[in-house]
């Protein structure tokens, strides 16, 4: 049958994009961050990698199992979910600990909900929060090889900025996250992202944007470009905009909602960093605004073509 | 059956407050970091509901209807207040552990409610049953979630370390807030494949029949509610 002269309702011209098309791109696009953090952190990482990519794809499959549902792994988006926890995770992290956090990844957050598309927050960045809650000593022991341990971000907040070197944390010679220390690999998959049309920059640039304005009204640095770039390279912000705050089902579909959403994450995230209790504060802040998405969405419904705006009648 | 004991396992399966009724959740989230806890928690509030049911039900001829709750929150309260201090005399650590919560049990909608919903219309000796049953109930639904809570978050059980701390890593995340939410919802969801097993093999559990306020609307268990009146 013809594409064009098929009879039907609405919709009639379909885009070619599929779940399981953009999931495979995110994949692609994070390629370069993971390669990058195997050869920083070694085998380890690696290893953490398979673990929660397949407990993600177990858990997932056994469920559906369970509650008798048609098996949605084709659709990627559980190894999306696993390669992204995966890289929001210390290298030195038990490889069971990684285990549970799939687990409760992708039956907590995730199928518990609905599954795909029904998720209230972003299943990789749930599961990164509790298992910072629930294992927060094995969390934050960023110790491995030649790092001292203590990622950048703690760094500029006990010694002050000129103790990091934004040349190594560009590249990602830091300690941290197996994919948050490199801001090159991070920005060449985003880069990718863009031009393959998967992601725009609305919500990474807003939020980008208001965290810099924040930094420089309420960090108590002023315009300092060192301080600024420092904290923009250091921690999870760079991974957190591009791959974690732009997830379709967990932000806003509306643009003005999409630049609300980003501020809202520009100034948590600010917020955290500045006046919290940990240096870093990057996946609670996406996490909470998450939760704010279904209003944000109610306030900017775009006006429909050719509505007008309702006139006050006069008595 | 034998009214009494109806009333025993009315309280402790069919409408057990923490998993059926919903009720109580503020000591159930706040108190059951450890088992023991939870324990103490249920057996005092037990003891205070026993007494609040005995006395609301030997006084119901008495009380004026207009002042009804004044008059409950006075007698509640009291007992409350006795129950404080002996739990302060004769178990301090206890006492401490369950802190602000012992006084709040004044406020515990489970004694509220059963003493509008049952003691004030029934005699005293199902009234005393169907305190103990609901005590009984809360005490069991507050300990399974404690016991839960300290064993994934402490490897404890009653304070005895039952899982070696040389290859179990506590999950500190069950003794702390967001792990009273998850354990709870877990068992709630648990009660309630049991109660949909029951349904389906014709034994039903039954919906919960003590209409606490008449009032379906804001009620919490409209859901689940068979005897329900279609809202006009």
């Amino acid at each position: 049958m013809s594409e064009l002269y098929n009879v039907s309702s609405s919709p009639h011209v379909r885009s070619k994009d599929t779940t399981s098309r953009i999931m495979l791109y995110v994949v692609i696009a994070l390629l370069p961050t993971s390669i990058f953090g195997i050869y920083n952190f070694g085998y380890k990482a690696l290893v953490l990698m398979l673990v929660t990519i397949a407990s993600c794809l177990v858990s997932e499959w056994v469920f559906e199992k369970i509650v008798h549902k048609k098996s949605t792994l084709g659709d990627m988006s559980a190894v999306v979910t696993g390669l992204l926890l995966a890289l929001n995770l210390p290298a030195t992290l038990p490889w069971w600990e990684a285990v549970i956090g799939g687990v409760f990844a992708i039956i907590i957050v995730k199928m518990m909900f609905g599954g795909l598309g029904q998720n209230f927050m972003n299943p990789a960045l749930g599961a990164r929060c509790f298992l910072l809650i629930a294992f927060a000593a094995d969390m934050t022991n960023f110790s491995i090889d030649s790092y001292s341990g203590a990622t950048p971000l703690a760094l500029i907040r006990n010694e002050g900025v000129d103790s990091v070197n934004i040349m190594d944390m560009l590249i990602g010679k830091t300690a941290g996250t197996i994919g948050e220390t490199s801001v090159i690999a991070i920005l060449i998959g985003a880069i990718f992202l863009i031009l393959m049309g998967v992601i725009d920059l609305r919500i990474p640039g807003t939020y980008i944007v208001s965290f810099v304005i924040f930094l420089i009204l309420f960090s108590g640095h002023g315009f300092d470009v060192n301080y600024i770039v420092a904290e923009l390279c250091g921690g999870g912000l760079m991974l957190g905009a591009f791959f974690m705050a732009t997830d379709y089902v967990t932000s806003p579909i509306t643009p003005m909602g999409q630049m609300l959403y980003g501020i809202c994450l520009g100034v948590l995230t600010g917020l955290f960093r500045t006046f919290g209790a940990n240096a870093e504060g990057v996946s609670f802040a996406i996490i909470l605004s998450n939760l704010l998405v279904p209003m944000i969405e109610k306030i900017t419904i775009p006006k429909a073509f050719g509505q007008v705006k309702e006139v006050k009648k006069h008595e | 059956m034998n009214k009494n004991v109806e009333r025993l396992y009315n309280g402790i399966v069919k409408e057990n407050p923490t998993f059926v009724l919903m009720l109580g959740m503020c000591p159930t989230l706040a108190v059951t970091t450890a088992a023991i806890n939870g324990l103490g928690m249920g057996l005092s509030t037990t003891v205070v509901l026993i007494l609040s049911n005995m006395l609301i039900s030997a006084f119901r001829k008495v009380i004026p209807n207009g002042v009804r709750m004044p008059a409950y929150i006075v007698i509640v309260a009291s007992l409350v207040t006795i129950v404080e201090f002996f739990m302060k005399a004769y178990t301090p650590s206890l006492a401490s552990a369950l802190g602000v919560y012992i006084p709040l049990i004044v406020v515990n909608c489970i004694i509220l409610g059963r003493a509008e919903s049952y003691a004030s219309k029934n005699p005293v000796v199902p009234s005393i049953f169907d305190g103990i049953g609901m005590g009984l109930g809360f005490t069991v639904g507050l300990t399974s979630i404690g016991i839960v809570r300290e064993i994934l978050g402490a490897g404890q059980l009653f304070g005895h370390q039952i899982l070696s701390l040389d290859w179990f890593t506590p999950i500190t995340i069950f003794v702390m807030a967001p792990g009273a939410f998850l354990v709870l919802a877990f068992l709630v969801a648990g009660m309630n494949i049991i109660r949909k097993k029951m349904d389906e093999k014709g034994k039903p559990l039954a919906s919960p029949s003590g209409c606490l306020t008449g009032d379906c609307a804001s009620c919490s268990q409209s859901s689940m509610c068979t005897g329900k009146k279609e809202a006009e």
